[in-house]
């Protein structure tokens, strides 16, 4: 699915990632932990393609094509998904009109007939319905006056209906209380299936309690610095990232 | 010799509607020395320091003919659902064009030239009524060359539950043409109006518009007024509003801007009863090397008065804009309440803003803010767009209508609230396809 190989990335000029590799196979769920400044947000940022976030070494490999000369919306158009760790606000732009000129892009990348607004309103209704999300939050400009929990909420709702191949959660966990994030981890794990990866970044061990990953990895100084089952998640919350940290200074 | 400098063939223009009414050609003959003292305006005058007319150094016009009225057009622009409608084609009524068939009865509108021929008394009495006799270079020369215009009254209590719609197509002569239109509008007491004007640039022909509205709302009266000027690349469009707001009335006013080599807005506004409002707000949408200027004055003379501005625009290429908004507060006017925003996205980084707010307030008790701000699209927003699959040029669309929706909220008349909206969605680059459900909801 993803084979990163010795990454290397620069933001303005200073080197964030500096030699990472990772491979995730189909079906899985990785999860990436590391303390505050050590390229996990980077990370997503190179792989969903942002601007700015400039690829100076290594490969990424999706799908076996190397990604690194792809636009964001190619990148989308192919089934990769960044939960943004602070979704953006919107204003006046409605919540429904966003989602639908969503999908029907990637519909157009891949060739698919776009959907009417008749089927489009009932997938997004379903959707909403397995989310326990209100139409009201459809109507309503993307994120504007939303709380924190409802812009991550809408951010996994984004996820349901683009249905990627791969999605990115950027600390989609920080600043939830524990209902929200439970509703997170149900959107991860409604599309779980042996095609889908996932790619958890997060701080905390305790998003991980409820997204269960196939394997975890140690983000440091720009590197993976271990990579382990998920009991590595409960070491490091007992230990904390200080051995990572020294290790690599 | 005329004393207009960028004019030629002046007299052609002798036979301008009620030639034959003395008061009339004593007000023209005064608006030309006014004219001819005070020149075309330079920068050097402080409310024309960043607007230099400079098409009127480069082209000698002619006045319009009567034959330049009747070319040819096709496609009017139009709302749908107007309740009447007057079409001018370079400054002449095409009755042809316009329908008032529907038009109640005590409701004056029609061209300038009708009304004097029908009740040169009611025209004499409103023309120059709220303008005065301005010390401006362009209302003087308006005053002076008046070959055009229409006239609207709603008598007292007439509530229009349609808007009234006004277009002007121009271009499409074989030089370059001039036209002086004055508008005359009187709502009175407790009557509701719906104005809409549509200026329309059509052909690869110059011309210079130098139109002069004016409006009285009196007590207790609604008026909306909207304006679409979306003139040609090659027109050079200035108007001066005055309006004068009594006791207990609403003005409101919403001007896009989506055209114009060089258009100039200027609207000077009196709060002349206790409990008057005005909003003046608008848009403006530039590209290649347009130059639009908005200017506006907003005076509040006495106490408990309110007014709304919300300008926001968006600057692409090398085109320019200048807003300067004013508001004054007199003396007595305690209780005012006056807010003024201006926005500029700039798309280009050789597009320029300049953008001077100003509150004179004499009164102790008064509320007043204004704000300004430029900038450009949003990266990250950008980003965010584009990372859901939403192609570059699209999520940039979707960014620029997102700035200016809430100055689109601002229009209370949701049918004229879309068709601009959808006049937005056009001068947007071409790869904009608008879902449906956002014009319903926006």
């Amino acid at each position: 699915m993803l084979e990163i190989k010795d990454l290397h990335a620069t933001v303005g000029g200073t080197e964030i990632l500096k030699g990472l590799s990772l491979t995730i196979e189909p079906g899985e769920i990785h999860a990436i932990m590391g303390p505050n400044g050590s390229g996990k947000s980077t990370l997503s940022y190179v792989l969903a393609g942002r601007e700015g976030y400039e690829v100076t070494g290594g490969r990424i490999i999706y799908e076996g094509e190397d990604l690194t000369q792809l636009n964001p919306e190619e990148r989308a158009g192919k089934g990769i998904f960044l939960a943004f760790q602070y979704p953006v606000e919107i204003p006046g732009v409605p919540n429904s009109t966003f989602l639908k000129e969503a999908v029907n892009a990637v519909r157009r990348y891949n060739g698919e007939k776009e959907l009417d607004a008749i089927k489009f309103m009932k997938m997004l209704r379903g959707k909403t319905k397995e989310l326990d999300m209100s139409d009201e939050m459809l109507k309503r400009a993307v994120n504007v006056g939303f709380s924190g929990g409802e812009k991550k909420r809408n951010e996994v709702l984004q996820m349901a209906v683009l249905e990627p191949k791969l999605a990115i959660l950027d600390e989609t966990d920080s600043g939830l209380d524990i209902d929200a994030l439970k509703i997170v981890a149900d959107g991860v794990n409604a599309l779980r299936s042996p095609e889908r990866s996932s790619l958890v970044i997060t701080h905390y061990q305790r998003l991980l309690d409820y997204i269960v990953p196939d394997k975890v990895h140690v983000l440091a100084n720009g590197k993976i610095q271990r990579t382990g089952g998920k009991e590595l998640a409960h070491e490091l919350e007992k230990n904390g990232y200080a051995d990572f940290v020294g290790e690599a200074a | 010799m005329s004393v207009i400098p960028f004019m030629t063939d002046v007299d052609a223009a002798r036979s301008l509607p009620g030639a034959d009414i003395p008061w009339l050609q004593e007000r023209r003959a005064s608006g030309l020395s006014r004219f001819d003292a005070l020149g075309v305006p330079t920068p050097k005058l402080e409310s024309w320091k960043y607007t230099r007319l400079r098409p009127l150094d480069d082209t000698q016009y002619v006045p319009v003919s009567d034959a330049d009225g009747q070319v040819e057009v096709s496609q009017i622009p139009g709302i749908g659902n107007a309740l009447a409608r007057l079409v001018f084609v370079n400054g002449r009524l095409r009755e042809d064009l316009s329908d008032l068939s529907e038009l109640p009865n005590g409701v004056r509108f029609g061209s300038i030239d009708t009304a004097l021929n029908a009740d040169a008394d009611w025209v004499q009495e409103q023309l120059g009524k709220v303008a005065g006799d301005a010390d401006e270079a362009m209302v003087s020369l308006n005053e002076a060359m008046l070959d055009s215009g229409f006239v609207l009254h709603v008598p007292k209590g007439v509530v229009l539950t349609r808007p009234l719609e006004v277009v002007y197509i121009g271009g499409l002569t074989d030089r370059a043409v001039a036209y002086f239109p004055r508008n005359l509008i009187v709502i009175d007491e407790g009557a509701q109006a719906t104005l809409v004007k549509h200026h329309d640039g059509r052909g690869v022909g110059g011309y210079f518009a130098n139109a002069v509205t004016e409006v009285t709302v009196s007590a207790g009266a609604f008026f909306k007024h909207y304006k679409v000027q979306a003139e040609s690349i090659y027109a050079t469009h200035v108007t001066t509003l005055y309006a004068d707001v009594a006791r207990d009335a609403t003005y409101e006013s919403f001007a896009l801007s989506i055209g114009g080599l060089l258009s100039r807005s200027e609207i000077k506004v009196k709060l002349s009863g206790q409990g008057a409002h005005a909003a003046i707000n608008g848009a403006y949408l530039m590209r290649g090397k347009e130059h639009c200027d908005n200017t506006s004055l907003v005076d509040m003379l006495v106490p408990n008065t309110t007014c709304k501005q919300v300008y926001k625009g968006v600057l692409d290429d090398e085109s320019r804009a200048v807003f300067q908004g004013k508001i004054h507060v007199a003396k007595d006017a305690q209780k005012a309440d006056g807010r003024m925003l201006s926005k500029t996205l700039l798309l280009s980084n050789n597009a320029e803003i300049d953008i001077k707010p100003e509150l004179e307030i004499y009164a102790d008790d008064v509320q007043c803010a204004h704000g300004a701000t430029s900038g450009q699209l949003d990266h990250t927003a950008l980003f965010y767009l584009r990372s859901r699959g939403i192609p570059e040029a699209l999520a940039r669309n979707m960014l620029v209508q997102s700035f200016l929706g809430d100055a689109l909220e601002e229009i209370s008349d949701e049918t004229v609230r879309s068709v601009l909206l959808d006049r937005i969605v056009r001068w947007l680059p071409a790869h904009c396809f608008l879902a449906e459900e956002w014009k319903e909801t926006a």
